[in-house]
């Protein structure tokens, strides 16, 4: 089947997997297979394709299928291309309650685009997420490793602004 | 008294006994308590994900699912209390909200286990009202088709594939309502026993692609019958509708093949409405064939073998039989070819050298019962592709490896394992009698018991592998020693078999042979040899062996269920011999090029599914079965036209009515032969001088027999060979053929060219090139080659 493709990780992808292995037994290499994935995606602009999950498979001796049932079990984890930012809206129970829908209808106006899509330039995607435990202050976003949370039409704008 | 490793519960108001540690469910099937499931399979492991088996269990806050629930003593557990039912309900109610419901047009109506359930525990009449979801179908092979709609998430297949295929290639990709059962990348499902997916589904999700759409389920009628295309003697229902076999499906034998079947026995039965079936008798005048009547061919056929056999009586007479063929008619075949006063007689169609046949045992088998296998410490696998020639035997040896125990393969290449190897030397064909050597002289020096003289060449130094094999198999407390084909291909395999007797006798290993085919060891106790009679007594005087009797031409040969193009060791030297000779009779089911080009009368007999018949599997298990469905056209029952040529020559005991009277002929003449792989002489096999490039002739696994060959969807599978040179990669270099893309093939004074692959998992010194494949080389399957630029 898949020939050995661990030469599409970069040295610095290698190094950073190797520090996670690092936290596990030497016969438990599929437990950083999460972690694996999230360097394999920020080296790869944001997604990933079935060769890198491939290589990920080949690095941790994992069947590949096993990665895939990962890759697109989570959310985080994007198999085709994504814009440079990516804004995930929660619209689950308690921000469904909290005004989510006027959130996502807000930013499609402002984009032009809709949840699952990227704007024409490349610059930011928007995509429809379950909940991340931050209900206390619903509605609430999550911007690369940042939540930004109480959204307001005012702080959807303010966020906007601030990205490239 | 209280047993310890046992504990009481109460189920529904009933007392039942359990293992300690058995899950509940195991407990209620054993004593008939039905609990409704659809994930839990006694040969998988736990997932405890459809939540079908939810019983309610006294002290415990919620429902618990019966196949994750340990038993503990005491525990009283009601499995149709209001509370149950209601969670076995509920559960049920969500598992049908995505279902289609579209039983009418789907292969598992009238089969089906959510069916039959939802019958029990569905509601009436559905209460979503909302969109179903619907899953593209990926394309997984073509055995089976795929419907995801249908699938409920059981993981049956996915932990199926992981847990006894080997390999992880289903998967459960997406998450929640986007879950789908998969491949993702959608190559076909590589695992020679993936049909099994099929009956482990309990929807329709995964069916049978051949079969698709061709019958319903209660339509058909079932027939027990024996799988004949390896030494496991697998048990199969064949069901059938009219006069046509429309599918296969395991019939459930725990010492044998368990619940499982291998695809090679699943769908071989296609080879069997195969379009070449030969459906009337037919003889041959002036180069052009004639259909006849039965009569007609038969007077023939007793013609030309009398006129061939002249004044010399049989020994003009030589008869070849597959051994898939039954043991009636192998036993018959064998009065036959004795009553005409011929000896040479054989079925060992790939056997490369017959030097110390005289060492072979009287009734060979596989030194234990099929089941026993999983439970050996340790295994020296030697010259077998196991997963492909055996594929249930390499199931129970898999087991026994991911038990801990330590198989090792001596093999002329690298093939791939499906289970972790303790040791795999991988040696030339030349090279392969010295490795085996320096395993027995390991022993040798370790046991302190002498090889017989002359066994181990001199300077034989045993490595550091030798001498760990050697170990493994003496501290075992049940190892073994195993033969498989590529040892009976190989030119010195009375050296490699005498070796593997020193090396079992030495470290108290038990030796087996992996019978070849269904029927291997049946035709060894039916007298199909040249040297021994029905029951395994020494016949009178030798006759020729199957490569003597082809190498000295004969003047009359009778083949039986054999190609000799496919099915011989050195088909070139075998269509050379039918050709000179003055008549060749063949028994065939089908009309195979190579008979119609060297057979003189052609006599159409039955399939297996057609005939009544019994065969004698690698554990010496004898097995019966009645014909599942008539023989097409005029073909009739091998047995009954042995029986009639044995009239029409007018020999002695040929006056059976039904077949199993010629069962209790043979059964009477083994009376006394019990399964014992002892040697009756001590072996004195030749040495032949082997050097060089040496031809490996695997047979591939949908090449083994006729009907197989035929099995079209097995050929459209990636285990398909289409004749092709593997050479190491050191050797291509060597001969300068790296990045040639086609070679001259010499083997003697044929030559071929065919497509060159270098490859890594061959060994110096070997070249693969496959047997039993149209178009691939002709001479003998392990043989000196050379290998040149086109």
């Amino acid at each position: 089947m898949a020939e050995n493709q661990t030469e599409l990780l970069s040295a610095a992808s290698c190094a950073a997997i190797d520090a996670e292995l690092a936290k596990y037994p030497d016969d438990q290499r599929q437990s950083a297979v999460m972690a694996a994935l999230t360097i394999t995606q920020d080296a790869n602009g944001g997604w990933l394709t079935r060769e890198l999950m491939d290589a990920v498979a080949d690095y941790l001796g994992m069947p590949a299928i096993a990665v895939y049932e990962v890759a697109t079990f989570y959310s985080m984890y994007e198999l085709k291309p994504v814009g440079r930012h990516k804004l995930c809206v929660c619209t689950n129970i308690s921000c469904l309650l909290r005004g989510s829908e006027e959130v996502v209808a807000h930013l499609s106006e402002r984009l032009g685009i809709g949840l699952g899509e990227t704007t024409p330039d490349g610059r930011i995607t928007l995509k429809e997420v379950e909940c991340l435990g931050a209900c206390a202050n619903a509605p609430m976003l999550q911007y690369g490793d940042r939540y930004v949370e109480d959204l307001t039409p005012e702080k959807l704008d303010q966020l906007l602004e601030g990205l490239e | 008294m209280a047993d310890d490793s046992k504990v009481t519960i109460q189920v529904d108001g009933q007392t039942v006994e359990a293992r300690k540690g058995a899950m509940l469910i195991e407990a209620t099937d054993a004593v008939g308590i039905d609990i409704p499931r659809f994930c839990y399979h006694k040969k998988l492991s736990v997932a405890a994900n459809c939540r079908m088996c939810l019983v309610e269990v006294e002290k415990a806050p919620k429902p618990l699912p019966a196949c994750a629930t340990p038993v503990t003593e005491g525990m009283v557990v009601h499995t149709a209390s209001p509370l149950a039912r209601g969670a076995q309900k509920g559960t049920m109610e969500f598992l049908l909200i995505n279902h289609p419901l579209d039983c009418p047009i789907c292969d598992q109506g009238g089969e089906c286990e959510l069916q039959d359930v939802a019958m029990g525990y569905g509601g009436d009449i559905s209460r979503y009202a909302e969109g179903k979801r619907v899953v593209p179908n990926p394309d997984i092979g073509p055995l089976i088709s795929t419907d995801l709609t249908r699938c409920i998430h059981c993981t049956r297949c996915v932990r199926f594939g992981e847990e006894i295929a080997g390999l992880r290639e289903l998967g459960a990709t997406g998450r929640g309502e986007h879950t789908t059962i998969g491949t993702y990348i959608k190559h076909a499902v590589a695992s020679e026993l993936s049909g099994n997916v099929i009956d482990l589904c309990p929807v329709g999700a995964l069916t049978s692609k051949p079969y698709r759409f061709t019958a319903r389920p209660w339509e058909l009628r079932q027939q027990a019958g024996v799988a004949m295309h390896d030494g496991v003697g697998s048990n199969f229902w064949l069901h059938t509708r009219g006069s046509r076999v429309l599918r296969a499906v395991p019939r459930d034998n725990e010492s044998i093949n368990e619940v499982w079947l291998a695809d090679r026995d699943r769908y071989s039965y296609l080879g069997l409405n195969a379009s070449d079936r030969l459906l009337t008798p037919q003889v041959k005048r002036d180069g052009a064939w004639h259909p006849c009547d039965w009569s007609e061919a038969l007077r023939v056929a007793a013609q030309g073998l009398r006129e061939a056999a002249g004044e010399e009586g049989g020994e003009q007479l030589g008869f070849l039989a597959a051994p898939n063929a039954t043991a009636e008619e192998l036993f018959l075949l064998q009065k036959l070819a004795r009553g005409l006063g011929s000896a040479h007689l054989d079925h060992r169609l790939r056997q490369g050298d017959f030097s110390a046949q005289a060492a072979e045992p009287r009734h060979p088998w596989l030194g234990m019962p099929v089941a026993d296998l999983e439970g050996v410490d340790a295994a020296l696998v030697i010259g077998s592709h196991l997963r492909k020639e055996q594929p249930l035997l390499n199931h129970r040896l898999r087991k026994a490896a991911l038990r801990g125990a330590q198989v090792a393969f001596l093999n002329p290449l690298e093939f791939d394992s499906n289970f972790p190897v303790a040791h795999s030397l991988v040696a030339s064909p030349v090279a392969l009698v010295t490795e085996l050597a320096a395993v027995a002289a390991a022993l040798a020096g370790a046991s302190g018991k002498a090889a017989p003289a002359g066994l181990i060449p001199e300077g034989t130094a045993p490595g550091e592998a030798h001498a760990a094999i050697a170990a493994h198999l003496s501290e075992g407390e049940r190892a073994t020693v195993l033969l498989g084909a590529l040892a009976v291909a190989h030119p010195a395999y009375g050296q490699l078999a005498a070796l593997a007797r020193f090396i079992a006798d030495a470290s108290g290993a038990c030796l087996g042979f992996l019978a070849p085919a269904g029927n291997s060891v049946g035709a060894a106790l039916a007298g199909v040899l040249p040297h021994r009679l029905p029951g395994g007594d020494d016949a009178a005087a030798s006759g020729l062996d199957a490569r003597a009797m082809l190498e000295q031409p004969r003047r009359g040969y009778l083949l039986l269920g054999v190609e000799p193009e496919l099915d011989c060791w050195d088909p070139a030297t075998a269509a050379s011999a039918l050709d000179q000779a003055a008549c060749v009779v063949a028994l065939s089911a089908f009309t195979s090029p190579d008979l119609l080009e060297l057979a003189d009368v052609l006599l159409p007999i039955a399939g297996y599914a057609e005939t009544s018949g019994t065969a004698v599997n690698a554990a010496g298990d004898w097995q019966s079965w009645n014909g599942a469905v008539p023989p097409p056209g005029e073909a009739r029952q091998g047995w009954k036209v042995l029986r009639v040529l044995g009239n029409e020559f007018g020999i002695e005991g040929f006056a059976q009515r039904d077949s199993r009277e010629v069962l209790e002929e043979l059964r009477a003449a083994c009376a006394d032969l019990a399964p014992d792989n002892a040697a009756p002489s001590a072996p004195t096999p030749t040495q032949p001088v082997l050097d060089g490039l040496v031809r490996v002739g695997e047979v591939p696994i949908y090449a083994c027999d006729a009907v197989v060959r035929r099995a079209a969807a097995l050929q459209a599978t990636d285990d398909h060979v289409e004749a092709c040179v593997h050479l190491a990669p050191a050797d291509a270099e060597q001969l300068g053929l790296n990045g040639v893309a086609q070679v001259s093939v010499t083997q003697g004074d044929l030559h071929l060219t065919l497509p060159l692959s270098v490859d890594a998992r061959v060994a110096p010194g070997s070249v693969w090139i496959p047997a039993g494949v149209p178009g691939s080389s002709r001479g003998p399957a392990c043989g000196p080659v050379t290998i040149d630029k086109a």
